[in-house]
């Protein structure tokens, strides 16, 4: 299987489990989705760096776009591109799915745990400082 | 050091700016991830083997390789670079440090649960 279909195959299928074998249900809760936008910003900026700086290179057999320059037949030179030709800051597309799928089955798993009363507490927070959360005395 | 054996580290150095910006959380929102370090492995671990197994399989299929100037060097047996399995240690540290730091600011407002609070009532398992 290409690397695209592994990705989209593997977003399913962790989607699923969050929604009817684990029932974490994740995937419907705002503090998944808010913790995920932030969490995608910071891939987007590593992940650029990996991609960018050529450390991890690509075979465009297995993903939309053309392999990393220099590598996998690809002759040209220089840096993948920004944006387009399949990638989205130096990253091919599938990244994000390959991300999607690492990081929710991660944090399905740890509300899992949770649920099944592995170590619910200590809950988190409140945090340090919080003007709303006074000390308590 | 010459310049090729900091080059090396060029990827566990991206790891490293994940774990600097992530751990701080635990001192500063008081995510109290690592007090809950049996959770945290047995979250972590077969995120882990699922990971690895597929990235072996990405390699010996020629999917994607790694600049060897730029990797340390040391691999695991089947060809998985040392650096790779440590992404896949760090990342999903770093995401429940990320969902936990959004629980803490979050903390006792409605319409914020994750599903594993402890008078979840309407919310069978």
């Amino acid at each position: 299987m290409t690397y695209t279909a592994l990705a989209i195959l593997g977003c399913v299928i962790v989607v699923a489990l969050d929604l009817w074998a684990f029932r974490t249900r994740l995937v419907t809760r705002r503090v998944f989705w808010t913790a995920y936008a932030i969490i995608v910003f910071f891939q987007l900026l590593t992940n650029g760096v990996l991609t960018g700086l050529r450390i991890v290179r690509y075979n465009n057999d297995a993903i939309i776009g053309s392999s990393t320059p220099g590598t996998f037949g690809n002759t040209s030179d220089g840096l993948p591109p920004f944006l387009g030709d399949g990638r989205i800051a130096y990253a091919p597309i599938e990244d994000l799915f390959f991300g999607f799928a690492l990081v929710t089955l991660t944090l399905v798993l740890w509300i899992y745990w949770g649920r099944r009363g592995v170590q619910r507490e200590p809950q988190s927070g409140p945090p340090r400082f919080s003007r709303r959360h006074p000390p308590s005395p | 050091m010459r310049e090729d054996e900091v080059v090396r580290f060029s990827y566990v150095g991206v790891l490293a700016f994940i774990l600097v910006g992530t751990l701080w959380l635990e001192v500063f929102l008081r995510t109290r991830v690592f007090r809950r370090w049996l959770r945290l492995v047995l979250s972590i671990m077969p995120v882990v083997v699922i990971f690895c197994l597929w990235d072996l399989y990405a390699i010996a299929s020629g999917h994607w390789d790694f600049d060897v100037t730029r990797i340390t060097g040391v691999y695991l047996p089947g060809g998985l670079p040392i650096d790779e399995v440590l992404f896949f240690v760090v990342v999903p540290l770093a995401a429940i440090l990320a969902l936990e730091g959004v629980r803490s600011v979050k903390r006792g407002r409605a319409g914020w649960e994750a599903g594993d609070e402890a008078d979840k009532k309407d919310d069978a398992l």
